[in-house]
């Protein structure tokens, strides 16, 4: 029996293998990195923005009657009264009127506190003044301080008062905006790939339009807002600051996007099914009625969400539009001003407050919410109704 | 909106009288061309067709300030001509006539001018851009724009106000754009191109097939919410680690916005860099292998030159891209115009004079608001010129593989 051969490598091979090695560990870490980013990211929203969802409500005793509807300060404790939202005694009259059973009766009431307060006990700042903070370690100890759940941030909109300000209007706009979006660029898109695919000539014509269709998708943002602002708002009157105006100027941005993919959609279809089609005597557009179009439908409208999801992350050409004026109320019809969740967010970012730093960040995690299940039922369609040919 | 009203059941009916026609040929035993439907949609567009493009002439007209009949005549014409339609299209439905032949030729020309309107859109940027920029050019002198190195607009309230101490140098702010597009292109290359060779080259399916959507994810967040955290957790962390290292850095530094650009844009880079590697046929690899190459030598001597331009024109994409990114730099970089080398000083771009000139108080006219179209003409022309180069690069390069 002989030795088994030993093989050892060349002192060369063994630096060949080492090159190797670090190689493959350089692009491990490329993508751990990016990874690391996206993980840094979305732990660094969650915690900046979770505690907003909640908010800090006071146990006071409120008083219904003349005095307080007069001047709504008087409704609460002398001492308590600083510690209260002002909003809450804005709306007191109001509430009064609704319900005038109130009138003359005391109740216990937990009432929405102060963004100081709110932000205090969520330990965001460390100082109150002297008095309010007294009054407040006070009532925590007889445990009349307590967190709500935040319906404020999702039934109300924009609002000086920080811890009355919420996301209502601008769910209402980013509603209208899309709805339009929608309705323009996606028969326009879906129209403009089946001429490409289905009926252009290959000539330099089809040839330039397709390349100016590339080079719109790669167009930066902005300049479609400044389109928006000189040709739909200067020119042809539409009222600045819009839903109408912010729409058209996406729906422009969003066609390319559409238009990519829905060719891709349509260029998947085999060609067998236009063969067959048009073997039994159906003329083009009956093929692509009939035959083309159900076939890559899945396709084309997991397009359409994708590009519709990222035009409601879109801010830039909005800001130029004039979109980020400031909407209390949700907008009542699509020509009057409007604001989108995404520029709400840039709204709040920058308010000197340190209560809207957390409203920023809560604004983000339902915009990120949104656009995930708007992404994942668009995978998610893909995978139930693709066919692979 | 009564207009709509009025003509979309005009139209129903045209169908439903045209349909009947035809129906009436084939109950007298006449072979029809086409089926009876199609006679219908034909008269249909008939009636409509004519009517909606008398409509919007008038109203294209009223725009252009031509003197227009007021709105009850526009629509008693409209529908007179509609009724017109109805008249001749009927006239038309016959057992020789094509009406399936016409219905593709109609669809043709919508499909066509479907197509147009995004070369439109094309020219609606440039026109709206050159119009305003012209006015400003004629403000300011070309030549001061772009190489004076000072931008400093003074405030225009009302229009026509004294303009003599505005001065409109734009070289601070190309200096500025270019240097955070160096940051974050410096992030963005490297990290993109080392994943979408992982994932072409190494990466099991499983891997590949959650690591790319993971990647994605980074591109479909919106630029506002990268913005926010740029300024509130970048900006400050940039601060205090240069603090450490007894460097100065401003609050609004280039270098936050400049890192949290490339993280965006790594997926750019990846997944085109992955398509183009992918694109290159395995014979090259194996030929590679053959001759006793290891894997990270196939790649590095061989698929990379092979896949170069397609990278290039990835990167440029990248850099388009970053050039006109807006919402990060407006949010974590600075407002004032400073030509500096040093990314820790802050400055600003291209994209946040446009947006601080538009969204200020100042007249339209003033020359601080037309700067906004002069710079877009500048961020226009720069990155029409990228994705041009890019897009080209790419369609050869997928042509030369096919």
């Amino acid at each position: 029996m002989s030795e088994p051969i030993r093989l050892t490598p060349s002192p060369q091979l063994r630096r060949r293998y080492r090159a190797e090695k670090r190689f493959k560990a350089y692009c491990i870490g490329a993508l751990l990195l990016a990874m690391a980013f996206l993980v840094l990211f979305f732990t660094d929203m969650i915690r900046q923005g979770h505690m907003a969802f909640v908010q800090t409500e006071i146990q006071v005793e409120a008083a219904y009657n003349e005095r307080s509807v007069d001047f709504a300060k008087r409704a609460v404790d002398e001492d308590v009264a600083p510690l209260v939202s002002r909003a809450w005694f804005r709306s007191l009259p109001r509430r009064v009127e609704h319900r005038p059973e109130l009138m003359g009766t005391t109740r216990t009431e937990w009432v929405t506190a102060k963004a100081d307060i709110d932000q205090y006990r969520k330990g965001n700042v460390d100082t109150l003044p002297p008095e309010t903070l007294a009054v407040y370690e006070r009532l925590d100890r007889e445990g009349r301080v307590g967190y709500g759940f935040n319906t404020n941030f999702f039934t109300n909109g924009d609002s000086k008062i920080p811890e009355n300000s919420g996301l209502w209007s601008a769910f209402v706009g980013s509603f209208y905006v899309m709805l339009i979006v929608l309705t323009i660029s996606f028969p326009i898109g879906v129209m403009t790939a089946i001429y490409l695919e289905e009926f252009a000539p290959d000539n330099r014509f089809t040839q330039a339009i397709e390349i100016n269709i590339n080079n719109l998708a790669a167009v930066p943002s902005i300049l479609f807002g400044l389109l928006g602002l000189g040709i739909f708002i200067n020119f042809f009157g539409v009222p600045r600051s819009s839903a109408l105006a912010g729409g058209l100027t996406l729906s422009l941005m969003t066609l390319p996007i559409i238009i990519i993919s829905t060719r891709a959609a349509l260029r998947a279809v085999p060609q067998n099914i236009r063969h067959g089609a048009l073997a039994v005597g159906a003329s083009r557009w009956q093929t692509v009625r009939d035959h083309v179009l159900p076939v890559s439908l899945p396709g084309i409208l997991t397009g359409t969400i994708i590009g519709v999801a990222q035009a409601m992350g879109e801010t830039a050409p909005l800001i130029i539009v004039g979109m980020i004026a400031y909407i209390p109320d949700a907008p009542d019809s699509i020509t009057s001003a409007a604001t989108v969740l995404p520029a709400q967010i840039f709204t709040w970012a920058g308010m000197p407050e340190r209560a809207y730093v957390e409203r920023t960040a809560a604004g983000i995690l339902v915009l990120l919410g949104l656009l995930i299940s708007l992404n994942a039922f668009a995978v998610y369609l893909r995978h139930r109704f693709e066919r692979r040919w | 909106m009564i207009f709509f009203g009025g003509l979309l059941p005009l139209t129903a009916f045209a169908y439903y009288l045209g349909r009947r026609r035809a129906v009436a040929f084939t109950t007298h035993g006449t072979r029809m061309h086409s089926l009876p439907g199609q006679y219908g949609t034909v008269v249909a567009v008939w009636v409509a067709l004519p009517a909606l493009a008398l409509a919007s002439v008038a109203a294209v007209a009223g725009l252009a300030g031509v003197e227009v009949p007021a709105a009850p005549f526009v629509f008693v014409a409209c529908l007179l001509v509609a009724a017109g339609g109805l008249g001749l299209g009927l006239r038309t439905v016959h057992p020789r006539m094509r009406a399936r032949t016409a219905i593709d030729r109609m669809m043709y020309f919508l499909l066509l001018g479907a197509s147009l309107i995004s070369i439109l859109t094309t020219f609606g940027i440039v026109i709206s851009i050159l119009f305003e920029s012209l006015k400003f050019f004629s403000m300011v002198s070309v030549w001061e724009f772009v190489t004076g190195t000072t931008w400093s607009p003074v405030a225009h309230y009302r229009a026509g106000q004294v303009t003599a101490e505005s001065q409109f140098g734009a070289v601070p702010l190309f200096a500025g754009t270019f240097m955070i597009t160096l940051i974050a292109m410096a992030v963005a290359v490297p990290i993109g191109l080392f994943s979408a060779i992982y994932m072409s080259e190494y990466a099991s399916f499983k891997v590949r097939s959650t690591a790319k959507p993971m990647l994605e994810i980074l591109a479909g967040i919106p630029t506002v919410v990268y913005g926010f955290f740029a300024a509130i957790t970048v900006s400050p962390l940039v601060v205090s680690v240069a603090d450490s290292l007894g460097l100065d850095a401003s609050a609004t530094n280039a270098l936050a916005p400049g890192l949290v650009m490339g993280i965006m844009i790594i997926p750019f880079i990846s997944s085109l860099s992955d398509d183009v590697i992918n694109s290159i046929p395995n014979s090259l690899r194996e030929g590679s292998y053959a001759l006793g190459a290891t894997k990270s030598e196939t790649i590095k001597k061989v698929l990379l030159p092979a896949a170069f331009p397609g990278i290039m024109a990835a990167t440029l994409l990248g850099v388009s891209r970053a050039l006109g990114e807006t919402m990060i730099v407006v949010m974590a970089a600075g407002q004032r115009a400073n030509l500096s080398a040093n990314p820790l000083e802050d400055m600003t771009t291209v994209t946040v004079r446009i947006v601080s000139a538009l969204t200020g108080d100042q007249a339209f006219d003033s020359p601080e608001t037309l700067s906004a179209f002069g710079l877009g003409l500048a961020l226009f022309v720069v990155t029409l010129v990228l994705n041009l180069v890019s897009i080209i690069v790419i369609r050869r390069f997928r042509q030369s593989y096919e």
